[in-house]
């Protein structure tokens, strides 16, 4: 009974996703009564006056999340509960990259699962076949991740909506395609076993408590400092790009060089959590990167809301816990629940957010021309 | 010396041409309207010179600078501000954060400043708060700061516009529509921020189909009709040329 105790309050804050949610499409953006989620900290630290309490509300936020986060191997020593909470951990991060490249700059990754790919059979092939210490591995893949985001970004980024959705998706398939068939390297479908923990000195983190430190201390550092760029000159040009490129590049900001930036970042994230689970786990196999978890991604950020990185947050807390709460009465009921959520989302939360509104607009014309822009299509007029 | 240069531009959209030979320049301090009937090519000839589209022929440049080919943000950071005819504020940023994005270009905080919040970004972000503050004070919206830009009604939307491409500190001000939807105070307010840009030593670019504004506000006038130049000079000759009054059909100049 030790783990029921945790698992409730979580459960609560998994229900205030929904408000979160509500609270985005409202408009207004009351922030949810719940201790811990100061909600649309950059929108007030631009708007609330001094910026100084703002940010001292937001630190307050994230402190009790810290406090909660890392007291939690206190209460809960069951290994399949701490295990859930690791994975929670690094699909935050994961979370947060797409957060911020989706809600703050308004773009679309239907193949973001392909830069989880790269981190974790970078670190593998590099610490399993060639020698590499573990964290040089990381750093190694996760460098390689954004050197193929920005080869990927700088075509992908100039298409809009549908055609960057569709131009991603092909992406992660290729890579999954390249993990089954570079067999050399990948040993194909087999996957790769034998993936050492990672250790610091002395420290081994295969042992689960050790292990919740580790991920969830970095997974709240890039918290904290994905807050810090939401509201910093380069956030605020991410989400004036959002709402209108051409606004955005006539007061000077370089749309797509920021764009390009934003994947890349969210690359990098991506890479990391993956080379953490990879180490983990101790194996990788094609199957953990497939397009499923791609969209499983996206409803994350979906679910979570588009107004502050703290929905990143409410996002990966329902995306994960829900499943392990629906699999105790029917397995199969898993994917029926996500796609029934994300049909439900989809058309009750009136989301600001380019490639959905522009999708709205066009369901609501009945079908007109596919190259819309995500700020509205508006006419240029002559 | 003109602050503005526009030689032989030619736009064609596939068989269409948008602007065919147009020819004019802007003067320093000067207040230039670009009128003529829907579809003449205004807006069109806006997007050339803002970088937003390139045209099929001819050269546009501004002081010494050639603009043809330039992306949108470099026009931008040579000093040509510019507004939208259908606004395009950030409607989820407050109306302070859109003019603070204003002034992105005179800022250089970049991701790692920012992500880790260095004195020197959080400097920064001060003066461009002040900086955005003062736009806001120039065309009174000093007490909507907090408010989103979406919640914002269609005449003060126009001068968050102005405030917006004020703060990136323009030589050139190229005004698309400014009076559009505004009622008679809110136009005759316009009136008086736009002199004053002018007297700050900002040379205005405006289109505009509010007939009285234009006349009223206007040092010179060129007339744009199915593309073609058919008129450039003060506004008390434009109001009786002749081709000018044709193209307009019975409408009152």
């Amino acid at each position: 009974m030790t783990h029921r105790g945790p698992e409730a309050p979580e459960l609560t804050s998994a229900s205030s996703a929904g408000r979160m949610g509500d609270g985005a499409a409202g408009g207004t953006g009351s922030p949810p009564a719940v201790p811990g989620a100061p909600g649309r900290g950059h929108v007030s630290g631009g708007s609330g006056g001094t910026p100084g309490r703002a940010f001292a509300r937001r630190n307050a936020g994230f402190v009790v999340l810290a406090v909660v986060v890392l007291c939690l191997p206190l209460f809960v020593s069951d290994i399949y509960y701490l295990s859930i909470l690791a994975f929670m951990a690094t699909r935050f991060i994961v979370v947060i990259g797409l957060n911020l490249l989706m809600a703050q700059a308004g773009q679309i990754s239907l193949g973001h699962a392909a830069f989880v790919g790269l981190g974790a059979y970078g670190s593998a092939i590099l610490v399993t076949k060639a020698g590499f210490n573990p964290w040089v591995a990381m750093v190694v893949a996760a460098a390689l991740s954004a050197a193929v985001a920005v080869v990927i970004g700088i075509p992908t980024l100039r298409l809009k909506g549908h055609y960057l959705a569709m131009a991603t998706l092909g992406f992660g398939e290729i890579v999954l395609i390249l993990m089954i068939q570079l067999k050399g390297l990948t040993n194909g479908t087999d996957g790769i076993t034998g993936v050492p923990p990672l250790t610091i000195g002395g420290l081994d983190f295969s042992e689960p408590k050790a292990y919740h430190f580790l991920v969830w201390g970095v997974a709240l550092v890039v918290f904290l400092l994905a807050q810090n760029l939401t509201s910093s000159r380069v956030g605020r040009s991410l989400r004036a790009l959002r709402r209108s490129e051409i606004a955005a590049e006539s007061l000077g900001v370089n749309t797509s060089y920021r764009k390009v930036q934003v994947f890349a970042l969210s690359a990098v994230l991506a890479s990391i959590a993956g080379s953490f689970d990879a180490h983990y786990i101790q194996f990788v196999s094609p199957d953990q990167f497939s397009i499923t978890f791609s969209i499983i991604l996206v409803t994350s950020v979906v679910v979570g809301g588009f107004r502050s990185v703290w929905g990143a947050l409410w996002g990966t807390m329902v995306v994960v816990i829900l499943p392990e709460v629906v699999k105790r009465f029917n397995e199969d009921a898993v994917n029926l629940v996500f796609g029934l959520m994300l049909i439900l989302l989809m058309i009750f939360t009136p989301i600001r957010f380019g490639w959905l509104d522009g999708l709205r607009k066009r369901l609501r014309r009945g079908g007109g021309a596919p190259s819309t822009p995500p700020d509205g299509g508006r006419k240029r007029g002559g | 010396m003109p602050v503005l240069k526009v030689e032989h531009v030619t736009k064609r959209f596939g068989g269409l041409e948008a602007l065919k030979d147009v020819t004019f320049s802007v003067h320093e301090q000067q207040i230039k309207a670009l009128i003529g009937p829907n579809g003449a090519g205004k807006s069109t000839m806006f997007n050339l010179i803002a970088g937003a589209d390139k045209p099929s022929e001819g050269s546009i440049s501004f002081r010494a600078h050639d603009l043809v080919g330039r992306p949108a943000h470099a026009v931008s950071r040579l000093g040509v501000g510019r507004t939208f005819q259908h606004s395009r504020l950030f409607d989820d940023l407050s109306v302070l954060e859109n003019v603070m994005v204003g002034r992105y270009a005179k800022t250089t905080s970049g991701v790692v400043t920012g992500v880790l919040r260095l004195p020197r970004h959080s400097r920064e972000e001060r003066q461009t708060e002040e900086a955005a503050a003062r736009a806001l004070r120039r065309v009174s919206l000093a007490d909507k700061a907090a408010e989103l830009a979406g919640n914002l009604p269609v005449g003060e939307r126009h001068l968050l516009e102005i405030a917006r491409a004020l703060a990136t500190e323009p030589d050139l001000l190229l005004l698309d529509e400014p009076a559009a939807g505004l009622n008679e105070e809110e136009t005759a307010r316009l009136s008086t921020y736009v002199r004053k840009m002018r007297d700050d030593g900002i040379t205005v670019l405006l289109v505009e189909h509010d007939m009285g504004f234009v006349m009223d506000i206007s040092d010179e006038v060129v007339v744009l009709d199915y593309g073609r130049k058919i008129a450039e000079g003060p506004p008390l000759m434009i109001q009786s040329n002749e081709d000018v009054i044709r193209a307009y059909l019975g409408e009152e100049i």
